[in-house]
């Protein structure tokens, strides 16, 4: 059995007709319950629960520091190539784009990684395009091998891979793994992912349970948000974390709320997720997920993400770059997306600490 | 008050305490000095042995005992060897194992646990093993050579009290080692409650670290725990005057 039959169900859900029957009793109710059903948080995901932000977000701080203490944690991306083979209409790395591709050699990654590592950021993800034939697992496993002698943690933003391949990469010591379904819509799905093994949805659904599967000890997902409808892709993403949080008592699952930025590839985006709905979807996601991480990259800019430490969100990006070879000053590659947020590490954590929250550097360690 | 000793060290407070969670590195030595606290956890994945800036443990007063915790290990292999880097770091003798691989509710693994307490105790560790209470896992615990037992109150920062009242009482009558009520202690009644059913002594993190004044909340703990032992301690001497008590109370039926 997988999510998948959970996606399926949703298709007959009449979800105006609950929209439109739902009460502010029944939502100020679901604030206050310790264990949200999915109707809950479904509750706390409708445009009506934005008269009940301000209720929500008292809950979910109180949540979160019950949790987690006042705490964020920090983690930098770095790319290590940006040949892909997929043609994704929203992303910056499509193949038909002519943009300037680059793909580090390992010496090269040697050099990304001391600088990287000179900002004090102790968790570092690894981020690739897929390139069959370029990408290989192979060249990730030996990228990887080198980091861990930078970095106490390595997460991977990588093409899906088999069980087995994640089981290899968590032995040589990779600590989980990013993987988003950008939209749960298959019919969506199927429309803005034109070619390429990425066109294949079930293969990207099953890929965080097999990650699960292999052991890695932390996995992170998310939808795009931007691609398809606000509410049913917010739910869906939240109720496949309970999926995987209730199946796999292995593995941490924590969510992020990428949202589609302008510059990505020309795409125009039909569904835009304005700052309250984001702050409501994070809140929900709180709520209904006590103890899933939270994580906001650089997509945003500094004042809403300094806005945002409280209401529950546990992890940072800081100091990011999402060119490939962009942090030793290489030759400049077109980055996957414009950065938002672009503050020093450094800067980050005064920002961090002003607001009374401590900054977690290192927060675990794969000793292998 | 009389002393808790735990492989064979004496300390005078039952209370013993957490770093994680603070807003603030700088708040644990206030608090620590409010609740007098002597010993105090910590998780060795959160600690950048290379770095000194960050380094926890430059926060934690000399005189105070480390309390190192495998946080993070999911099975009595990684548990060794995170106890292992934890000493050789300087971290001192004192081991809490913690070995969870349900990240779903927190439930310690006390087959893995048991595991990993034997090979510890085996080279010279001072063993505090966290489990889920359960008189024969405790035993088992005692046996591998555990120097005290940390049975959870209730699931990791929870707050919800003594919820497993009944499993540790049964632990504290039939264990004979210090039986210490470490998760889910939410208020210093909670912490109070433990110490009376005859803890040895308490753990207490989130509550303290998440309090708006942690310095006012570690105080209040100690309060309570001291007021919790004092209440068993004066129960444990009316008992032990009737069973020795000098003329039987019944003595009179004989008398004649």
């Amino acid at each position: 059995m997988s999510f998948y039959k959970e996606v399926e169900k949703f298709k007959d859900f009449d979800m105006e007709k609950y929209m439109d029957e739902l009460t502010h009793e029944e939502i100020k109710r679901s604030i206050k319950k310790d264990k949200l059903t999915k109707f809950d948080f479904l509750n706390l995901l409708s445009p009506k629960a934005k008269d009940h932000l301000e209720e929500m977000a008292k809950e979910a701080q109180r949540r979160s520091v019950q949790q987690f203490g006042k705490i964020i944690s920090l983690y930098i991306p770095m790319y290590i190539s940006n040949y892909c083979t997929n043609e994704c209409t929203y992303c910056g790395f499509n193949k038909n784009n002519k943009i300037d591709r680059k793909h580090l050699k390992l010496n090269e990654i040697q050099a990304e990684a001391i600088e990287i590592a000179k900002t004090g950021i102790r968790h570092i993800l690894l981020l690739t395009g897929e390139a069959e034939g370029l990408v290989g697992v192979d060249y990730i496993e030996d990228a990887v091998k080198i980091l861990k002698k930078h970095f106490d943690s390595v997460v991977v933003e990588i093409y899906p891979l088999e069980t087995e391949e994640y089981r290899r990469l968590g032995n040589i010591g990779v600590d989980g793994l990013t993987i988003y379904q950008e939209v749960y819509d298959e019919k969506i799905y199927k429309s803005v992912h034109l070619g390429g093994k990425k066109s294949d949805y079930m293969w990207r659904l099953e890929t965080p349970e097999r990650g699960a599967k292999a052991g890695l000890r932390s996995i992170n997902i998310g939808t795009l948000f931007g691609l398809g409808d606000l509410v049913e892709e917010a739910y869906l993403s939240g109720l496949h974390a309970e999926y995987l949080t209730d199946k796999y008592l292995n593995s941490e699952f924590s969510i992020s709320l990428p949202r589609i930025n302008e510059a990505e590839g020309g795409y125009k985006s039909k569904y835009i997720l304005d700052d309250a709905s984001f702050v409501q979807f994070v809140l929900a996601y709180r709520l209904f997920l006590p103890k899933a991480g939270i994580n906001i990259s650089t997509r945003e800019v500094a004042e809403f993400r300094d806005n945002l430490i409280g209401l529950g969100v546990t992890k940072f990006s800081a100091g990011s770059k999402t060119n490939v070879g962009a942090y030793s000053d290489m030759e400049k590659s077109t980055p996957q997306f414009e950065i938002s947020d672009n503050r020093s590490v450094e800067e980050t954590e005064s920002a961090i600490r002003e607001r009374g929250y401590q900054v977690v550097h290192k927060d675990w360690e794969l000793i292998v | 008050m009389d002393k808790l000793i735990l492989g064979g060290v004496e300390f005078k407070s039952r209370l013993l305490t957490g770093t994680g969670k603070f807003s603030s590195k700088d708040e644990i030595p206030k608090m620590l000095e409010a609740s007098q606290s002597q010993i105090i956890t910590m998780a060795l994945r959160r600690v950048n042995l290379n770095n000194s800036d960050e380094n926890i443990l430059n926060y934690i007063p000399k005189d105070i005992t480390l309390l190192p915790n495998t946080s993070g290990a999911r099975n009595a292999e990684e548990a060794i060897k995170i106890a292992r880097i934890a000493r050789a770091a300087g971290c001192g003798d004192f081991i809490k194992i913690e070995v969870i691989n349900d990240m779903k509710y927190l439930m310690p693994d006390n087959a893995e646990t048991i595991k990993a307490t034997k090979v510890l105790a085996g080279e010279g560790f001072i063993v505090l093993p966290y489990m889920t209470p359960d008189l024969i896992a405790g035993q088992r615990l005692k046996e591998a050579g555990a120097a005290a037992v940390m049975p959870l109150g209730s699931p990791i920062g929870s707050n919800r009290g003594i919820e497993t009242k009944a499993m540790i009482e049964i632990m504290i009558e039939n264990i004979d080692l210090p039986i210490i009520v470490d998760a889910g202690i939410g208020k210093p009644s909670q912490a109070a409650e433990a110490m009376e059913m005859g803890a040895a002594a308490v753990l207490v993190n989130t509550a303290i670290a998440c309090s708006p004044n942690p310095a006012e909340m570690g105080e209040a703990f100690a309060l309570a725990v001291k007021a919790g032992r004092m209440a068993y301690k004066a129960r444990m001497a009316e008992e032990s005057r009737y069973a020795n008590a000098s003329s039987p109370l019944t003595g009179f039926l004989h008398n004649n």
